[in-house]
């Protein structure tokens, strides 16, 4: 039995279910579905992790299946793949947009020159008020994804999508 | 053993490294000093604890005994832990749990980086993913030691005998065995033993910038984690982690 939808219509489809954690954003957006293959009867889904101990993985599979189930497909497969590394490079500028609109600075810069002491950070704009006089709290924040910061220009706490 | 057994057993010792520092940094959940640390210290446990699933994922499907991670976590015993003893040593006061963190961190921080070009596949992707995580775990415990250590009096002193309590353990992180000697020659594993040199320039550079000072007499060495040698502390560990898989086999949630 072929499945009903084609792999481009499969792809709308994981286009439409929003980042557990991020909910402005897709899980295609975000980079973590990395290929879709359409079976003799199923799906093959490939992912990889933002950050390997990320709870939100286990409900992006399940949104998956749900999301693919209505469809009428049943058997869904997902696989697991660690290379290439998720990075925030993989971001498009509209989702980094899309982040700043939702209050959540979006990742400034390369990730290619990642190092543990490199000295001065890149500065992160306030992301309700634009202005770059803020300060980093802590690197980890509610999620693996985001560091806390706060605006010394309006006062207000906030959280940065980290260069990962 | 054949490949896969020498790969397995590789992938057990990084695999139990990060499982049980990980579980250690999840004990100070709801105990942290400050909301921001007790948040950065249950991330940490997290990527930990996910860098232990994908390691032991990988021994399990070597192994091919239908074994799962869980399997490996929650039913082997003390004996059976291939992790270094660093690890295992209770959190302390704050400064020896980031201590802790900054010892063990700045070796992940080598032996991912390197084993990034492992010929493996798995291993070289897991090491990518890894390595990004132990960077930040590196960054955060360093610039604490050196807050701690260039602080107040009391902070400098607990942050100098967390040092001279931990530094027992410090040659074990380079111990390699004929498992290490194999892989590295099929350019599958890292060469430990080398990257002594590059460890002590990270971590004299932060010791230096915190005023505190490496133990300069000859300390004894405790060795054999990968032999499955470890202290008692690993026994007190497992029996809080394992308790309720092992008092409810099967058990799900």
């Amino acid at each position: 039995m072929k499945t009903a939808l084609s792999s481009q219509q499969i792809w709308d489809l994981l286009g439409t279910i929003p980042d557990p954690e991020v909910p402005v954003i897709s899980i295609v957006e975000l980079g973590v579905v990395r290929n879709v293959e359409v079976e003799e009867g199923g799906v093959v889904i490939t992912m990889t992790p933002t950050y390997n101990g990320c709870p939100a993985m286990k409900m992006m599979e399940d949104d998956i299946r749900t999301a693919l189930a209505g469809e009428g497909i049943q058997q869904v497969k997902i696989k697991m793949v660690f290379k290439p590394a998720w990075t925030t490079d993989w971001l498009s500028e509209a989702s980094k947009q899309k982040l700043e609109a939702y209050g959540i600075a979006p990742p400034t810069e390369n990730t290619k020159s990642h190092l543990p002491f490199a000295g001065k950070a890149s500065v992160v704009n306030c992301p309700f008020c634009k202005s770059g006089q803020t300060k980093l709290t802590s690197q980890f924040g509610s999620t693996a994804c985001k560091a806390l910061y706060y605006c010394d220009s309006c006062h207000q706490p906030f959280e940065h999508f980290k260069c990962h | 053993m054949n490949k896969n057994e020498l790969i397995k057993e590789y992938c057990l010792r990084l695999g139990d490294n990060g499982l049980i520092l990980g579980h250690r940094l999840s004990e100070w959940c709801g105990h942290g000093p400050i909301l921001e640390e007790d948040i950065a210290m249950s991330n940490m446990a997290l990527d930990l604890i996910g860098q232990a699933r994908g390691f032991l994922t990988y021994a399990a499907q070597l192994e091919g005994k239908g074994r799962t991670e869980d399997d490996f976590a929650y039913l082997r015993d003390a004996r059976e832990f291939r992790n270094r003893m660093l690890v295992e040593q209770p959190n302390g006061d704050f400064a020896v749990t980031m201590m802790r963190s900054l010892l063990y961190s700045a070796i992940a921080y080598l032996q991912f980086k390197a084993l990034t070009k492992s010929t493996d596949e798995t291993l070289s992707g897991l090491a990518e993913k890894s390595l990004k995580e132990v960077t930040y775990h590196l960054r955060h415990s360093g610039e604490w030691i050196i807050r701690l250590g260039d602080g107040t009096k009391e902070s400098h002193e607990k942050a100098q005998n967390a040092l001279n309590d931990l530094w027992m353990y410090t040659d074990e992180l380079f111990e390699v065995d004929e498992v290490d000697a194999a892989l590295v020659k099929e350019g599958i594993a890292v060469d430990l033993s080398s990257m002594r040199t590059e460890w002590n320039t990270i971590i004299d550079d932060i010791l230096k910038k915190a005023t505190l000072k490496q133990p300069q007499e000859k300390t004894y060495q405790s060795k054999g984690g990968i032999k499955g040698i470890h202290t008692e502390q690993l026994g007190f560990l497992l029996a809080e982690m394992q308790f309720l898989p092992r008092a409810y086999p099967g058990t799900t949630w």
